[in-house]
């Protein structure tokens, strides 16, 4: 019986023609790009790259700049407390999904909906639901709760919490999604097998399930530190980086002085130090993935 | 019945073909591809002036409209550097489209400016924006105010306020009159830029303008470093005690707002401002008044609009910039625009009976060529206009002292 070579034996010409317009664009539009912006990040352009070269002038700038400071410190805040709520609440919410509620697909798009929406409209309806004289702090007073106070948006030191709810209200809903696909996709034998041994549900959840979970998680994770890193649109949205300057963030300073202060060496500054310090904290973890998914053990 | 159809065809064809052929030996086309920003309700009606007015003197005009002033301002760079330019883009009157002078990326109106001798016909802080090395690069179109005092009439009457202030110690003491008639004293959008525009309203009235040249102009540390500037700084931040908690992060318009309902006294806000009023069907100088400072040799803050022209050989495109650069600057385009803009014309050779009182004044005022003071955006590099906006942000809302922030004001000025 004559038997054609295996499939994956052949050069798969087609396959790689089929790629080879989406390689050309990850080159000439991604790594090009990223080139260009770090040889423009050594110049002194202003509204037009130029060619001179100044060396690490524009970093050194940069590096002196309250309010890029400020930035990275606000983003590491605003990061840490986003991630660890959108995970916890989008878990509880999968979880409580998973319950087999009766109306689960009209919960699912209840939860699910905030993300389909821009935050540009949002936004505007958060700053209004969280301004004192407009919001909760206003309706409170209203019913009869004079010393009801509610004002985070418009002090300094706790703006930024404000940005952190109103994200995690949109982004928890995606976190959902994932984990239920990952909880839908657990044997049902597991929950017979732990039935059967009279382990606690909340036992079998932490010990058993969130372990099995860790692919979604960690997708999950991957997509919400891409929200972190370009937070632009519920800032500018909710507070234009204020009070002052206490809720501004690096992608908005990086849009403010590559348009309106019209200077692209710096603004092409700081997107070197965003793009580092982002491959410095994803490079290890994607590593550790693909090791994981190399040994032999693995499932 | 096939064959019907293919007739219907070849007639409708032939129409076209007829319509197409009239269209192009009736209008000489002047094509003119404008980007601008003007988007809202009275900004679109003030524009569609300026294209009605081409479109009669034998143009074509196209509208590029772009929501927001730094994405008009980057798509007509991107379109620059791409090698399309439009016929003319929108900049406000400013350092904006200097580096775009620099590399020799725009071509000069020289031409009409000598014919209409706008020397004689503009202002002086407009001609220094527009005017590089003896070439004219740009068309102005309006002038606006951007710090003028808008009072409601009927908060002032509540409050007991008789007349305009004339210092700005009457002008606390008004405000300490409407906090005590329970109102809010000074509508403030607290947004960098409204926190900056009520900064340099003070800084024109309380400093005065040889200290503001000498320091928006000159960039001169000692004066940054006086005294006299402290009192600024000082003044500035007093009228911190009169916004109400709800003020960071507010909008413009609904600060206006506040001031037509009569719920607030008074906003410092350019006369963009009055189209909000006139859409509440407030007339200025019955429900609302206006001044520009205080008393009669108060500075009055120039800054305003201008068309660029991008650098083009082409013969027919040249033809089509320099008729845009004479009807925008022409006196009926200039009062048709203005009426609806709430700005004023950049010439003073117009009828201006069809504009409201508060740009009657500003007609006024421009006439006295001392009490012109050029807005710092004319002044500064883009770059640090934005430092020292984030400088007078943070000294507004935080716990700064009076000192530390004079620092970071001298320090924005010249690193």
């Amino acid at each position: 019986m004559r038997r054609a070579k295996p499939l994956r034996k052949r050069f798969p010409l087609a396959a790689y023609a089929a790629l080879t317009p989406m390689a050309l664009t990850a080159v000439f539009a991604y790594v090009g790009t990223m080139l260009w912006t770090a040889r423009v990040s050594l110049s002194n352009s202003r509204t037009f790259p130029s060619g001179d070269f100044v060396g690490a002038a524009q970093y050194v700038r940069l590096f002196n700049n309250q309010r890029w400071l400020l930035s990275l410190q606000n983003i590491v805040v605003y990061g840490a407390l986003f991630i660890v709520a959108c995970m916890i609440i989008g878990l509880l919410l999968a979880i409580f999904i998973d319950q087999k509620v009766t109306a689960e697909g009209v919960l699912r798009a209840v939860f699910l909906y905030p993300y389909a929406m821009s935050f540009v409209a949002t936004g505007l309806v958060w700053q209004w639901i969280l301004n004192p004289e407009l919001g909760i702090q206003a309706v409170l007073q209203k019913l009869g709760f004079p010393q009801a106070h509610f004002d985070w948006i418009v002090q300094q030191d706790s703006v930024l919490y404000t940005i952190v709810i109103a994200t995690v209200w949109q982004a928890s809903g995606l976190v959902m999604a994932l984990m239920l696909a990952g909880l839908r996709g657990i044997d049902e034998e597991i929950w017979m097998a732990a039935r059967i041994d009279g382990i606690p549900r909340w036992r079998v959840y932490l010990s058993i399930v969130i372990p099995m979970l860790k692919p979604s998680l960690s997708t999950a994770f991957v997509l919400l530190f891409v929200m972190v890193v370009k937070l632009y649109d519920a800032v500018v949205a909710m507070t234009q980086g204020g009070p002052g300057t206490a809720s501004e963030v690096p992608a908005k300073f990086i849009m403010d002085y590559l348009f309106g202060r019209a200077n692209i060496g710096l603004a092409s500054a700081a997107s070197m130090v965003l793009l580092s310090s982002v491959l410095v904290i994803l490079a290890p973890f994607f590593y550790l993935r693909s090791r994981a998914a190399l040994r032999p053990d693995a499932r | 019945m096939h064959c019907r159809r293919k007739l219907i065809g070849s007639l409708v064809a032939a129409f076209c073909a007829t319509l197409a052929l009239q269209g192009s030996a009736l209008a000489d086309p002047l094509q003119a591809n404008v980007i601008h920003w003007w988007t809202s309700g009275g900004e679109s009606a003030a524009i569609k002036q300026f294209a009605d007015a081409y479109n009669k003197a034998g143009g074509l005009w196209v509208d590029n409209a772009i929501a927001g002033a730094d994405q008009a301002r980057a798509t007509a760079i991107n379109r620059i550097i791409g090698g399309d330019p439009p016929t003319a883009a929108q900049f406000n009157t400013s350092k904006q489209f200097h580096d775009l002078i620099d590399q020799g990326l725009l071509n000069n109106v020289d031409a009409v400016a000598v014919k209409q001798n706008w020397d004689a016909a503009f202002p002086q802080s407009i001609l220094d924006s527009i005017k590089v090395k003896g070439h004219f690069y740009a068309a102005p179109v309006d002038i606006h105010m951007p710090a003028w005092f808008f009072y409601s009439k009927p908060a002032f009457q509540k409050a007991g306020i008789a007349a305009e202030p004339k210092s700005f110690d009457e002008f606390i003491g008004d405000l300490d009159k409407l906090k005590a008639a329970g109102l809010i004293p000074l509508a403030l959008g607290g947004q960098a830029w409204q926190e900056k525009i009520t900064f340099d309203a003070v800084f024109a009235d309380v400093g005065g303008p040889d200290l503001y040249l000498k320091i928006y102009r000159d960039r001169d540390v000692a004066a940054a470093k006086s005294d006299a500037f402290k009192k600024v700084l000082i003044a500035f931040k007093k009228l911190h005690n009169y916004v109400d908690p709800g003020s960071p992060g507010r909008n413009w318009n609904d600060a206006t707002a506040l001031v037509i309902s009569g719920r607030a006294g008074v906003q410092i806000m350019g006369d963009w401002a009055k189209g909000e009023f006139s859409a509440a069907q407030q007339t200025a100088g019955k429900d609302f008044g206006c001044f520009p400072g205080f008393g009669p040799h108060s500075p009055y803050l120039v800054a305003g609009d201008v068309f660029v022209f991008p650098k083009t050989d082409n013969p027919t495109a040249i033809k089509a910039q320099q008729l845009l650069a004479t009807v925008m600057t022409s006196p009926a385009a200039q009062v048709a625009f203005s009426a609806k803009k709430g700005s004023i014309p950049i010439r003073a050779d117009i009828d201006d009976s069809s504009l409201d009182i508060c740009a009657k004044e500003g007609i006024a005022i421009m006439k006295d060529k001392t009490r012109q003071l050029p807005n710092p955006e004319m002044l500064l590099s883009p770059d640090r206009q934005g430092a020292l906006q984030d400088v007078v942000t943070n000294f507004w809302n935080k716990n700064q002292s009076v000192d530390d922030a004079q620092k970071a004001f001298a320090s924005a000025l010249t690193d």
